[in-house]
């Protein structure tokens, strides 16, 4: 940009830009777009740590009484701890599978020269769309054969690989230049000793932001747990919050104390990974 | 550049680098569970949706179409497709026109910007059972919040309640829908408005051009692909949805909000038929899959990825 140039785009830039009155409406306008959205959280709070004898006053967005009863009545009403377990060992299982997985297999496909690549890049793409409705009854039908209904493995095994892990761990090992690859294979490391020493080191941020959705879709997926789970001490969180609700489905606060639960860790690993995360979904328009 | 160029590499040279049995080893899991647990199922789901079988008896016939030429006969799975229809043109239609709108006000560099995208964007990642639990309370008649809310702007409550009302239950779905999906788009919008250079904004405003034309001519042509990738991928999550009725309305009052994914899975795992589940589950596929080729056309089958 040349020096004529400078000033007369700060006088745009002046020109453009709003008065105060209107930053305001745009305010007044988000602010209340937000309430909206923050209501049901609001709620749950302010629920679960209200006394019992309470909830039939009109509803009061604001938590006015701190009773940590709910909770505890909650967690003695149903097995929250074990449905907690559960869904714990079935999420790490998941995310750590998908990220060690889908990384060996991006570096395959990122970095190294075999036949047939293509193809078998190009299946696992298409099957991103295949909607798991239809691979729903099949795959029970195969858990059930092999005998894995209320495990950890029906739970586990059939999701520890992701396409969408693939792709996204693939775009990013292109971005990490190939002279590193070169400098320690001259240093006599083997193909696998690259992807252990040079790129798995070097991918932290894809790998977390792969973690963060892999967590985020283990903790909060419902139909294939429903499907291959009877066991009531095989439930997850999910699980048990839904059968809690058939239960117990007039004791609000209970109810509340319940989903408050089975919604933190979801909510903290969100706040904590946010940047990834927002950048990543931002990103899926934007290449568009 | 190309990442996929043509491949020539031999076998026996690809060998020789060690590449090929690095490769096997790298994808040896992956592929295995893949075959296993998404291959083999799809192929394994083409044939029972030409069976009639329960899944346990061993007697089991070929009837061909049957299950196709039934499912579209009965009332129920027809009802089913409308249901998820309207589901589907609600949640997308409001979500996307919302969603624009919330993320050009964002855009207007006001401060706290990403304050307002965090809030907006939390529901995406709640769990929609959690949600749909919290949103069946709020619509309680009489202790509800959204309940008085709404009685306080003049609706007067449907009998015998919001959610057991055959004419707003599916509203009540749409909206915890809306509720959950608004926040994704905001954020793509948001990084596509964004990703619009500020000069052309300034070259319009020197030509005398207000806010609305701005809006009109440059913003709204620019967006126009985002728009058109985010009313797809949309339509495609919402076409499958199952969570936020099984949890809220289980399908009632009177199927009025019994979508196709709910129907399926009462076929197969309560009615074991799985002849017809799987037919449905084959539509299902169908349509999304007509749905894909539009993103494919438009934005090429390795950008669709993501």
């Amino acid at each position: 940009m040349s020096a004529e140039i400078l000033p007369l785009a700060r006088v745009n830039r002046l020109r453009i830009r709003r008065p105060k009155w209107r930053h305001l409406a745009i305010h007044a306008a988000l602010i209340a777009g937000a309430f909206v959205m923050v209501i049901p959280f609001l709620w749950m709070l302010t629920l679960s740590l209200k006394p019992v004898a309470l909830t039939h006053q009109p509803p009061y967005l604001i938590p006015t009484h701190f009773e940590i009863a709910n909770y505890e009545a909650a967690w003695q009403a149903a097995p929250f701890a074990r449905y907690y377990f559960n869904s714990i060992v079935m999420t790490a299982g998941i995310v750590f599978g998908q990220v060690i997985l889908s990384s060996l297999a991006a570096y395959a496909f990122a970095r190294l020269k075999f036949p047939g690549r293509e193809a078998l890049f190009l299946v696992f793409l298409a099957t991103m769309m295949v909607p798991f409705h239809v691979i729903l009854i099949p795959s029970y039908l195969i858990i059930n054969r092999l005998d894995w209904i209320d495990s950890y493995a029906a739970l586990i095994v059939p999701r520890m690989v992701s396409a969408f892990g693939i792709f996204l761990l693939r775009q990013y090992y292109q971005g990490i230049p190939r002279e590193l690859d070169e400098a320690a294979m001259i240093d006599g490391a083997s193909r696998l000793g690259i992807w252990w020493r040079i790129i798995l080191p070097l991918s932290g941020p894809g790998l977390a932001t792969l973690g963060i959705f892999a967590f985020l879709f283990a903790w909060n997926d419902f139909l294939w747990p429903l499907v291959v789970i009877n066991d009531p001490n095989m439930r997850t969180v999910q699980l048990g919050l839904a059968m809690f609700q058939g239960r117990y489905g007039t004791q609000w606060t209970l109810l509340m104390a319940g989903t408050m639960t089975a919604t933190l860790p979801t909510l903290l690993i969100f706040l904590f990974g946010q940047r990834w995360f927002i950048q990543s979904v931002a990103q899926s328009g934007v290449k568009g | 550049m190309s990442v996929l160029a043509p491949l020539r590499t031999s076998w026996r040279h690809a060998n020789r680098q060690g590449d090929l049995s690095a490769a096997m080893l790298a994808l040896a899991p992956a592929v295995l569970l893949f075959a296993i647990f998404n291959i083999y199922p799809l192929i394994f789901s083409g044939f029972l949706s030409v069976m009639e079988w329960d899944g346990f008896s061993p007697d089991r016939a070929y009837v061909g179409l049957d299950n196709y030429q039934a499912i579209f006969e009965s009332a129920q799975f027809r009802n089913a497709l409308s249901v998820t229809l309207k589901y589907t043109a609600g949640v997308t239609v409001l979500s996307v026109a919302l969603g624009l709108v919330i993320a050009v006000l964002l855009n207007s560099e006001i401060r706290g910007q990403n304050v307002y995208r965090l809030i907006y964007f939390l529901p995406v990642v709640t769990s929609t059972v959690a949600a749909a639990v919290v949103w069946r309370y709020l619509m309680t008649p009489g202790t509800g919040y959204a309940d008085v809310f709404l009685r306080n702007i003049g609706l007067t409550p449907p009998s015998p309640t919001w959610l057991r009302n055959p004419t707003w239950a599916l509203w009540i779905v749409i909206l915890v829908g809306l509720w959950k999906r608004l926040g994704f788009n905001i954020v793509v919008f948001l990084a596509g408005l964004q990703n619009i250079p500020k000069d052309y904004y300034e070259a319009a405003t020197v030509d005398g051009a207000g806010a609305l034309r701005r809006f009109r001519h440059i913003t709204i042509p620019l967006i126009a692909p985002i728009t058109l990738l985010l009313v797809i991928m949309s339509i495609i999550d919402a076409f499958l949805v199952f969570d936020v009725v099984y949890v809220m309305t289980d399908g009632g009052p009177v199927g009025t909000t019994e979508v196709v994914g709910l129907l399926l899975y009462r076929q197969a795992f309560r009615y074991f038929n799985l002849g017809d589940a799987s037919a449905m589950g084959w539509v299902i596929f169908a349509i999304v899959f007509a749905v894909t080729l539009i993103q494919w056309k438009f934005f090429g089958v390795r950008e669709s990825a993501l």
